[in-house]
């Protein structure tokens, strides 16, 4: 800011206006985050008249009441954080060694190898075969099912195996020398030595599947196994025509808006914990995404 | 088998010498191979029930050959030719409103001085990214409601009559997009942002002595200096033109909105998996990937040959 005087009166105007334009976009963005905030704490009738604007009217925590004594939400949200965790788990068993492996020089047919893999990233069957294919497998309506068939895709072990090739040989020199094998040359130089890399999969493994609902949705009938999201889905079904609830809860102070914004709210509220967290990795994921096969 | 058997000779002992060495690779290597064959080409060998009469009980293998018949039925179908319309038009439009959009914010972002107003201001438009694509479609349908969104509050208070935006087919588009560009224009810039940062600083040094304004550094400057990563992006972008953001609009559309926003994929999805037309939705599905994978294959060879740099 110290040669800002530098700066013609032009220049000046041009910074300012670009502030003021950024400021706007900005609030723009938080915008629906503050408003359905404000309408989960408001009341159901002026939630429901339009009346929440900015800030809760007619404050009340009726909303959150209900959501919270709901048994569904609360067997969703811990549904989500087993597919999230478990999912992201196997998805680095899985990942972590097959690039590993990809990576090798002295792999036979590694060009294959990474053919296999970059091919499904151009062509894959499409949504029926894939349905089709897990009905076959028996993996319809389980945890195990939802997990597993998720756990991979050719765009993280590509990110990863890059990043692996481009680790110098000199630093597992020593570990050869030590008579390490290759679990422990995995296991003891890469993996510590690729911490952004993982920590970046594990960032896009984690945010498919705290946010993914179409296969769940798909893939799951017993609604003691649905994720958050779709629990989501199913309340914003009945809001999209709401007749039916909107008269059943008419003489609450919670309306099925103040309802749906209160359960977003909490959904969003672990992504919001974990995002400063998440955020230096932002720009080296997607520079490393960048980065040709 | 005992090392004897083995023949002395020549390529078969160089083989069996590097798996006897070398066999911790292919173990590290196995559940990936494993989970790619049984989870993404498996699936291919089903693509077969697009030309075939798919019966559930006589499974994939048995089911009776009809050639073409699934194509011909789709392409005489006004449903399926719908969505194929719509899919082109939504991707054209998410593409001339959305591309740009990311590399205003860049240049944008650029030319901020401030850094703690930057920061804070990129923290925020970058969290929309990590929000549901349910949560997306609450919000929508929260704030676009006839009687208690904020939007028609608003327009009330313009004295514009309440309009029930959700079913009416010519705001389902811009409704989409719109927030297509909500979520993600802060994202996709720090792909720019970063190749904003690679931009050599004596270009700025010179072009100050020469009494440069920031306006026209940032026209004569920055922007050519990231087109070859815009063109990169451009490609990418024309290469994935199929991929509608389907999950949004399966939350969000509604029989009234279906003209303008039934997509090759929620076609597939409603005639498969909700009315278990398998075959005929295979055959839908294959054509979709095959015209995405001529797509992809040619947004490569025109990156490889403009650019020097293949995507992959």
């Amino acid at each position: 800011m110290a040669n800002m005087n530098l700066y013609s009166r032009g220049d000046k105007l041009f910074v300012y206006i670009n502030m003021a334009l950024i400021a706007l976009f900005t609030l723009s963005t938080l915008y629906p985050f503050i408003y359905i905030t404000a309408v989960s704490f408001s009341d159901g009738s002026a939630a429901s008249a339009g009346t929440v604007v900015y800030k809760p009217v007619a404050t009340t925590i009726s909303a959150y009441k209900y959501v919270l004594s709901e048994p569904l939400f609360w067997t969703s949200y811990v549904n989500t954080f087993i597919y999230t965790f478990g999912g992201t788990f196997v998805s680095l068993l899985i990942i972590i060694p097959g690039a590993y492996a990809l990576s090798r020089p002295q792999l036979i047919g590694r060009r294959f190898f990474n053919l296999f893999v970059a091919f499904t990233m151009w062509f894959n069957a499409g949504l029926i075969p894939f349905f089709l294919n897990m009905r076959d497998l028996g993996l319809m309506d389980s945890y195990f099912g939802l997990i597993i068939a998720f756990a991979c895709n050719a765009f993280n072990i590509i990110l990863l195996r890059n990043f692996f090739e481009a680790i110098p040989e000199s630093f597992e020199e020593a570990a050869r020398m030590d008579g390490a094998n290759e679990f422990q040359v995995l296991w003891k130089v890469f993996i510590p030595l690729s911490k952004p890399a993982i920590a970046t999969i594990i960032l896009f493994c984690m945010v498919a599947r705290w946010n993914g609902f179409f296969w769940a949705m798909i893939v799951l009938k017993d609604e003691q196994k649905i994720p958050l999201q779709v629990y989501l889905r199913q309340v914003i079904a009945t809001l999209k025509d709401d007749e039916e609830f909107g008269l059943q809860v008419l003489n609450f102070s919670y309306s099925v808006e103040t309802v749906t914004a209160a359960i977003m709210v909490c959904s969003i509220i672990p992504v919001l914990i974990f995002y400063p967290f998440i955020q230096k990795y932002f720009n080296k994921g997607i520079m490393l995404g960048g980065v040709k096969e | 088998m005992s090392d004897q058997h083995i023949p002395t000779d020549g390529r078969l002992v160089r083989l069996y010498d590097h798996f006897k060495r070398e066999w911790q690779i292919y173990v590290l290597l196995l559940p990936m191979i494993i989970w790619f064959t049984v989870f993404l080409y498996k699936p291919m060998y089903g693509l077969q029930i697009a030309f075939k009469d798919y019966s559930i009980f006589k499974g994939i293998a048995d089911s009776p050959w009809i050639g073409f018949e699934h194509f011909q039925t789709l392409f005489g179908s006004d449903q399926f030719m719908r969505a194929l319309r719509n899919t082109f038009m939504i991707s054209m439009l998410s593409l001339c409103f959305g591309f740009p959009m990311p590399i205003i914010l860049a240049l944008m972002f650029n030319e901020i001085t401030n850094q703690v107003f930057k920061r804070t201001a990129q923290t925020i438009v970058y969290l929309p990214h990590f929000i549901s694509t349910v949560i997306i479609a609450g919000i929508v349908i929260t704030a676009f409601s006839p009687t208690a969104g904020i939007v028609n509050a608003v327009l009330e208070w313009f004295g514009i009559e309440p309009i029930y935006f959700l079913i009416k087919p010519e705001w389902f588009r811009p409704i989409f997009i719109g927030s297509g560009i909500w979520q993600e224009a802060g994202f996709s810039s720090i792909v720019f942002l970063a190749a904003i940062a690679g931009v050599n600083p004596s270009l700025y040094e010179s072009a100050v002595v020469d009494g440069a304004s920031r306006w026209q550094m940032m026209w004569k400057i920055t922007l050519p200096s990231i087109l070859p990563t815009i063109i990169i992006m451009l490609i990418i972008r024309i290469g994935n033109l199929l991929e509608v953001g389907f999950e949004l609009i399966i939350v969000l559309y509604q029989p009234a909105t279906y003209e303008t926003a039934d997509v090759i994929n929620t076609f597939i999805y409603r005639q498969g998996v909700q009315g278990a037309q398998y075959d005929m939705a295979a055959a839908a599905g294959l054509f979709n990937a095959v015209v995405a994978f001529v797509l992809v294959m040619t947004a490569n060879t025109i990156s490889k040959r403009y650019s020097r740099t293949s995507l992959w």
